[in-house]
């Protein structure tokens, strides 16, 4: 009987307790500046040219890249910790959330050399937002549906068609799409997609707000008219995008942020329980504790794997599957557990004012990045069902 | 892993394979092939593995000694393996000296109350002790007129009842009235009810996780295997998403019961190790309500039958979430201490390791 799922345990080394105390003098800081505010609920949403410049500064941004990219070669474990203090503390990462996580690690792997050369170093500065231009209005989910165009011209590719859903479209500098530049085959639905990077101020692209139920504008219609994108911005093979989703999405699907977008919810519904709860109110928020220390010592472990040259690209999946569906509930949860709280508890306020913005953005939680139900999917093809 | 941790575990599920495996056990007519398992546990010393070399045992680590108990677990093992290496752990503490043989332990519930006299007399009952009438001996730790006492009891000295949990294992009240112990000494600093409560959570997190463990694959193999509307129901999307949130569960079990054994086997003592244990046991018990369940369901009617093994498994899952604390109660335990240092000192311990 050989075990399916592996977690190797892994305790934090030295250098990485220090950089956290070093991340939390920081974060101190910023709060007494005012740049991190203390009551927002909404402060991981929002962007800040200044705080993203500074966390720049502070080499916390490509962290694990080289050099000569204007990274910092340091470990992926040192990443772990800036992201789970940061996010814990609520910071407005948002302006370089995407780049450092995602975009980055795509353009060192798949752009030219004079490419790389440009954007990375301004990532690593803090001074570079990105979008993913996936999504589109036929085509979520099931990423090989995309029909937005990319055709050959001199020099480069022209693009027609449109994105959807695209998070950060209207402040970014760049996006990483994916466009169709061959019909698929009967062989291989997957073929003729091409990923591309795109200057966002490109001539002939326009973004077009869509409001969420938060009442934020975060969303966008990306609609690509003749938008020109020259030869060297193709990222890797073209029409073999899907050959090129790789181990970097074991780090995307198993990080801090997969659990902790709603925890400002569990450390307000402790200050509403007050000191002394009662049975009822000591054992929810118990079991909330277990659940949410299972979930980091799993992406902890999944790191120090992924560190070590490990690929556990099935524990990964199951920690953003689990980890999605318990910060999507955490609103409900203590939405219950305070029912009986009194009134007059100091944070009665800051407790209902995230509460709500928690409950309004939680639906969000198991969609975004691949739905549960096709992260469900992967996880049964891990276990060999598929 | 280190090295000999990996060949402890090796070593286990070798003799668990050759001498107790689920599929003969089960079928078997009486409980003759107990003896040999219990004889190679004992002379490989896997049993007594928490038991120093100079009082009997085999003076192995705490994390060789977790590696045996998920092993067990993974058999499920009918048989008190858990309960000797914490009997020995315990006694070992104290500087006693092991007896060869099953034991058990008592307490295993928080509100028992077990006291023992300067003369070395027990008195007091202590309720759902694990194989109260397989084990030879039962270690105890009392409340001593100097404060808590580990001694060491034969059971036939004891009035034992015949209860039995959810699977049919042993699992009776076991009554000392005015009983002398075997063998007695005060407990070292730090030894008190709660640090074994802790360490009996942590050892049936880990038998769980193991236990779960192999629900998963047996599950996962049989949905392989069956076929319904002319295809295996592993191709059925439905199923297919059970055994997702199966691995799921199974997962969170085993994560959250490794990194508490590797707390307790770092000698960490201080509220993380609270959390870690408390919360395996919270998280690994709400996993096996949910992972046993999908287990039932994915393998239907069949897996419903004493002919079966999954009953083996799923059985004792739901009755180990009782023994050491139920999740109810460290729930509530963990929620005062969290709720007693205060909103912002959750996170400095959630991320202190």
């Amino acid at each position: 009987m050989t075990a399916a799922i592996q977690f190797d345990q892994l305790r934090l080394p030295p250098e990485c307790e220090r950089l956290r105390d070093e991340v939390r003098a920081f974060v101190a800081e910023e709060m007494e500046a005012g740049n991190i505010k203390a009551n927002g609920a909404t402060g991981g949403d929002s962007f800040n040219r200044d705080f993203s410049r500074k966390v720049g500064a502070k080499g916390w941004l490509g962290m694990t890249w080289p050099k000569q990219y204007g990274g910092h070669e340091r470990t992926f474990l040192e990443r772990f910790v800036v992201t789970e203090e940061l996010r814990i503390a609520n910071a407005p990462v948002r302006l370089h959330f995407v780049a450092d996580r995602q975009s980055g690690p795509i353009l060192l792997r798949y752009a030219p050399e004079h490419v790389k050369m440009k954007v990375l170093p301004a990532i690593c500065r803090g001074e570079c937002c990105f979008a993913i231009g996936m999504s589109e209005p036929n085509s979520g989910s099931d990423l090989f549906a995309a029909r937005t165009k990319a055709t050959k011209t001199d020099g480069g590719w022209l693009i027609n068609g449109t994105k959807i859903w695209t998070s950060n479209a209207h402040q970014a500098d760049y996006m990483i799409g994916l466009f169709r530049t061959s019909s698929s085959t009967k062989e291989n639905r997957r073929h003729g997609l091409t990923q591309f990077l795109v200057d966002m101020k490109t001539k002939g692209i326009t973004c077009n707000p869509v409001y969420q139920i938060t009442g934020h504008h975060d969303f966008n219609e990306v609609v690509f008219d003749n938008a020109f994108v020259p030869d060297d911005h193709v990222l890797g093979e073209i029409d073999g995008a899907w050959k090129q989703a790789t181990s970097e999405l074991a780090y995307e699907r198993s990080g801090p942020e997969r659990f902790l977008e709603t925890y400002y919810v569990l450390e307000e519904l402790v200050r509403v329980l007050g000191p002394d709860p009662d049975v009822r109110g000591a054992e929810g928020l118990g079991r909330l504790v277990a659940q949410l220390h299972t979930l980091r010592r799993m992406s902890v472990s999944v790191a120090g794997m992924l560190h070590a040259g490990k690929e556990p690209v099935l524990e990964a999946a199951i920690v953003k599957d689990v980890g999605t569906i318990w910060e999507q509930r955490l609103p409900h949860k203590a939405r219950e557990l305070a029912a009986f709280s009194e009134p007059e508890a100091t944070n009665q306020i800051p407790f209902e004012e995230k509460l709500a913005y928690a409950t309004t953005i939680a639906p969000k939680l198991t969609i975004q990045g691949g739905t549960t139900e096709v992260l469900r999917g992967i996880i049964a093809r891990g276990l060999g069902l598929r | 892993m280190s090295e000999t941790s990996a060949i402890v575990a090796e070593t286990a599920a070798r003799i668990f394979e050759d001498l107790g495996d689920p599929q003969t056990i089960n079928q078997a007519k009486d409980d003759a092939w107990q003896g040999p398992l219990w004889e190679s546990l004992q002379e490989s010393g896997l049993t007594l593995a928490w038991v120093a070399d100079t009082l009997g045992g085999a003076g192995a680590s705490l994390a060789d000694g977790f590696e045996v108990v998920k092993v067990a677990g993974r058999f499920a093992s009918p048989l008190p393996v858990a309960e000797t290496l914490l009997a020995g752990w315990l006694l070992s503490e104290a500087g006693l000296e092991c007896p060869t043989g099953p034991m058990t332990i008592a307490p295993s519930r928080w509100s028992d109350e077990l006291k023992i006299d300067a003369a070395g007399v027990l008195s007091g009952k202590s309720r759902a002790v694990p194989f109260a009438k397989r084990a030879e001996h039962v270690a105890v730790l009392a409340d001593g007129p100097q404060g808590p006492v580990v001694a060491l009891v034969r059971l036939a000295d004891t009035r034992s009842g015949d209860g039995r949990n959810l699977a049919g294992d042993s699992s009776g009240e076991v009554l000392f009235d005015k009983v002398t112990a075997v063998a007695q000494a005060a407990a070292p600093a730090g030894l008190d009810r709660q640090r074994l409560m802790l360490l009996g959570a942590t050892v049936r997190a880990n038998q769980m996780a193991g236990a779960l463990e192999t629900v998963l694959a047996i599950t996962t193999r049989y949905a392989g295997e069956r076929v319904a509307f002319e295809k295996t129901i592993s191709k059925f999307q439905a199923v297919q998403h059970n055994l997702a949130r199966l691995a799921g569960e199974t997962a969170a079990a085993v994560a959250a019961a490794g990194s508490a054994a590797d707390t307790f086997a770092n000698g960490i003592t201080d509220d993380r190790l609270f959390l870690e244990a408390a919360g395996a046991k919270i998280r690994v018990a709400e996993a096996a309500t949910e992972g046993a369940s999908i287990g039932h369901q994915v393998h239907g009617a069949i897996g419903f039958t004493k002919e079966h093994i999954l009953h083996r498994f799923t059985l004792r899952l739901w009755a180990w979430r009782d023994d050491f604390g139920n999740e109810s109660d460290w729930a509530v335990r963990l929620g005062r201490m969290i709720a007693a240092k205060g909103a912002d000192e959750l996170w400095p311990l959630v991320a202190s390791r």
